[in-house]
């Protein structure tokens, strides 16, 4: 179906044949257009933004180029078609045709996973809101605002689901998700990483990159489900997801890439050396990269979980990829390595497999997640420095399950408080790591111009060349 | 060997992110992946271009001329840690020239007396490798008519397509037609051929497609009415109409490549095709900022009649100095390029006399003579043997005529 762009509001989904949804959402509407105003990009309301916005769900028409007001950004409902002899794939009910309405008994857990989904795309706009003040060019400007927009979009896409399928606690749900605020302390968003500062762009790209992975990783588990619309909404999500993971890699690539040729200009290694020529060394880029790692597969919840093993076994959030697994999609008798302290050392052990499903999404995105790290690693190699990134210990600086409050280093040994206390600011980026950091923001708003600390990208957007006005100010 | 070549689609694994989004949109499930790379199914890939818009980053819009019977494996692919440069391909023996292209570009090339090597910084040309026997199929993509409807001439800038079967051309190479139907004799008709008016990158970049500029015939050199057999083929066609094109040919009046380098053109008509396409290939690279300057010497008899002056028009000075000579305006006396080069005396005898400078003839025959009389005046206004330059010119491939 065709997205019927006159609508105020535009869609796939026949609102126009809907009179009762189509009069919530659109009140609805302007409250979304209001905590845009407040909590969206701080100082981009008269911007021209070249942006991407999609006029069709079709692979043609989902990329349109054109210069935008955020705030006239054509904020709408799209999912991906349908398709009439999809199955539920996993679980109790494997087999069966996929459910185009909510199964009542499964009404709870399905909202709350897409209350939880939802939260999180307010909430990463929130702690971006004020990058734009210190961006290191229009081009990194314009990425920065394109996935904001596409936050706003992702956020539409799961209130479309609440007000549809959930009545009025969908509704209700839907209002508190205007109402939450990243890093509020007394109406915080639901996830702790999202109530993280994201308080420069060495933090964004890591962001982007880890975090925005999770959202990929937690979207491919959706893109299953047996509920059909949730499914096609998240599929459509993902095509979106991809700039965003797109951000992250190539940002933290370019820094990776301008350190590297600032070192092998002035030949020097030494951290307080590359500081002073004004870029970021590489070792607070991997105290960077252990932060964000680690917070980020706290996202993924506990190791062992019974709603997980709920979730799957109800046919609502699957594995990733997993019609490409090939065994019984059930997982009764199957069990699934996880990590425990025991003896006072980290061991592995069997858990049943429908309850390690968190773990399992968790061990897909480290690999993947690795997968990036070494693509970075071929920048630092081809400059011919002896430097190689890692991604810590899984059980690293962890909060959330068994391993929280175990203190263990990046190479994953078990270490006393002691220990911790005196290496954690050669671990984490400390408070100091991320002044240095701050001290290079600056606003580079000239097209053609990149801030010292960062390499211009290898390509433009839509290419375009790499000194083109991505954003106009009005 | 036949026409064996084939454009693979490739994915570039220093750009590529690993998001999927390719994958999950191909319709012909082309796209596979592993822990390293996402690669694409040549057998499958039927460049349909699905996938092109939706990835976030552009790594995937990469392409490959290969022989089709030896493309990169999906194994090969998977190792790849950057894409392989593009190889030489096998210069296609197809029985040779074709005779008649030997001919045409033999009396076309006679008004640099004699032959002239390439620039030496010309890409190395992909030359003969659709032979009659076996053309490559193009479909059109886009025909329109360039001239104003009151224009006393039809001229039409036609698109082409080439789908998955490769067609790597340069600026100032010719395609040749091959018009359906047979002449009197019931024998095929000649091929007949054109230059090519897009940069190496296709009409529209990295769309695997390239444009020529036609002229209706209606009249024999005489000036006797006839309706010339390609040219309103060519002319008449539609969208989607298939054509079949043999080629390509070319291997002297080429672009240099290297940054520095002067491009002095003159051209009348239709002979601003190979002008066009390589004030293009320039324009598109103008943000690298490369030194070099360009300047055109262009005849019509009117603005309306001028191949592309619109788009020409909109390009900025201090990219392309434009000097047209108009000789139909009405109470104005008749200007011709030679004119307006001897106007131009002092900048075209500093271009002359730049070591880097490459100079390019193209259209009527008529216009040979005098721009070689001008050429004569300026340098002699400024101190240069002009029939001494013409011959370092010549020796170093950096004076090129095409005239019909």
């Amino acid at each position: 179906m065709n997205i019927s762009t006159g609508d105020k509001i535009p869609n796939n989904v026949d609102l126009a044949g809907d009179k009762v949804l189509q009069r919530a959402l659109e009140q609805w509407q302007p409250e979304f257009l209001n905590w845009w105003a407040d909590m969206g990009p701080e100082g981009s309301r008269t911007n021209d933004v070249y942006l991407r916005t999609a006029v069709s769900v079709e692979p043609s028409g989902w990329a349109h180029f054109d210069y935008v007001k955020m705030p006239d950004y054509r904020w709408g409902i799209f999912l991906t078609p349908i398709d009439g002899g999809r199955k539920v794939n996993f679980g109790d009910h494997k087999g069966e045709a996929a459910w185009q309405d909510v199964p009542g008994e499964h009404r709870a857990n399905l909202r709350r996973i897409i209350v939880t989904q939802g939260d999180t795309e307010p909430a990463s706009v929130e702690q971006q809101r004020h990058l734009g003040l210190t961006c290191p060019s229009l081009y990194d400007l314009r990425n920065l605002f394109q996935v904001n927009v596409e936050e706003g979009r992702h956020l539409w896409a799961m209130v479309y689901l609440l007000h549809r399928y959930f009545g009025r606690d969908g509704r209700e749900e839907a209002e508190a998700l205007l109402q939450r605020r990243s890093g509020d302390p007394d109406n915080p968003r639901i996830l702790g990483a999202f109530n993280e500062r994201t308080p420069d762009w060495l933090a964004f790209f890591m962001f982007t990159y880890f975090t925005d992975r999770d959202g990929k990783f937690q979207l491919c588990a959706l893109a299953e489900s047996g509920f059909d619309p949730l499914a096609r909404t998240t599929r459509f999500m993902l095509t979106e997801e991809a700039h965003h993971m797109f951000v992250g890699e190539s940002g933290v690539g370019r820094v990776i890439q301008r350190t590297c040729e600032v070192m092998a200009q002035h030949k020097t290694d030494d951290p307080a050396r590359v500081r002073a020529l004004g870029v970021i060394d590489l070792p607070t880029i991997q105290r960077y990269l252990n932060f964000h790692f680690s917070v980020t597969i706290d996202l993924f919840g506990a190791d062992v979980s019974s709603n997980a093993a709920t979730f799957y076994s109800s046919g609502l959030k699957g594995r990733f990829e997993e019609t490409r697994h090939g065994d019984d999609h059930l997982l009764r008798d199957a069990t699934y390595p996880v990590l425990q302290v025991l003896d006072g050392h980290l061991q592995v052990v069997q858990a049943p497999a429908l309850n390690a499903l968190n773990e399992k999404l968790r061990d897909d995105y480290i690999k993947d997640s690795i997968a990036g790290v070494s693509r970075w690693n071929r920048i630092i190699q081809k400059a011919g420095i002896a430097f190689e990134l890692t991604v810590p210990h899984k059980a690293f600086n962890r909060k959330i399950g068994p391993l929280a409050g175990v203190k263990i280093a990046p190479d994953g040994r078990l270490v006393s408080q002691e220990e911790w206390a005196a290496r954690e600011s050669g671990w984490l980026a400390s408070e100091s790591d991320r002044e240095f950091v701050a001290s290079l923001m600056g606003r580079i708003a000239t097209p053609g111009a990149y801030a010292n600390w960062i390499a211009p990208p290898a390509v433009g957007i839509n290419k375009q060349p790499v000194n083109f006005d991505y954003v106009r100010f009005g | 060997m036949s026409a064996t070549l084939a454009r693979q689609h490739v994915i570039d694994p220093e750009v590529c992110i690993r998001c999927n989004t390719c994958e999950s949109t191909c319709p012909q499930k082309a796209v596979t992946h592993d822990e390293r790379n996402y690669v694409v199914h040549f057998d499958l890939c039927n460049a349909c271009g699905a996938c092109i818009s939706p990835c976030p980053t552009g790594a995937i819009d990469h392409w490959r001329q290969v022989p089709s019977a030896a493309p990169y494996s999906i194994a090969e692919q998977l190792s790849w840690d950057s894409l392989p440069e593009q190889a030489a391909l096998a210069v296609h023996d197809g029985g040779g020239m074709p005779p008649e292209v030997l001919a045409a570009t033999q009396a076309a090339s006679a008004g640099q007396g004699g032959a002239v090597s390439a620039p030496w910084s010309a890409q190395t040309p992909q030359v003969n490798l659709y032979p009659v026997a076996a053309p490559a199929i193009a479909r059109v993509a886009g025909n329109l008519r360039l001239t104003d409807a009151d224009a006393s001439c039809d001229i039409r800038h036609i698109v082409l397509d080439f789908g998955a079967t490769a067609m790597p051309v340069l600026e100032g190479q010719s395609i040749g037609i091959l018009p359906p139907g047979a002449n009197a004799d019931h024998r095929p008709h000649y091929i007949r051929l054109y230059s090519i008016a897009s940069p190496r990158d296709g009409e529209r970049p990295n769309y695997n497609n390239l444009s020529i500029t036609v002229k209706r015939v209606t009249e024999d050199h005489a000036g006797k009415p006839t309706l010339g057999v390609c040219s309103n083929y060519l002319c008449d066609l539609k969208a989607g109409d298939e054509v079949r094109v043999v080629g390509p040919y070319g291997s002297t009046f080429l672009m240099p490549n290297h940054p520095g380098a002067n491009l002095l053109m003159i051209c009348t008509g239709t002979g601003s095709a190979p002008m066009r396409a390589m004030t293009e290939r320039r324009r598109r690279r103008r943000a690298l900022k490369e030194p070099g300057e360009t300047m055109l010497f262009f005849g019509a008899r009117a603005p309306g009649e001028l191949p592309y002056f619109g788009p020409l028009m909109k390009l900025p000075k201090e990219f392309i100095d434009v000097n047209l000579a108009l000789s139909r305006m009405p109470g104005e006396s008749r200007r011709y390029v030679q004119d307006r080069i001897r106007e131009r005396g002092p900048d075209v005898a500093r271009l002359l006399a730049h070591a880097e400078t490459y100079v390019y003839i193209c259209g009527l025959k008529g216009m040979e003579l005098g721009v070689d009389a001008a050429f004569d005046e300026v340098c002699r206004e400024h101190g240069m043997d002009w029939r001494e330059l013409l011959a370092r010119l010549r020796q170093g491939g950096r004076f090129h005529v095409e005239t019909y």
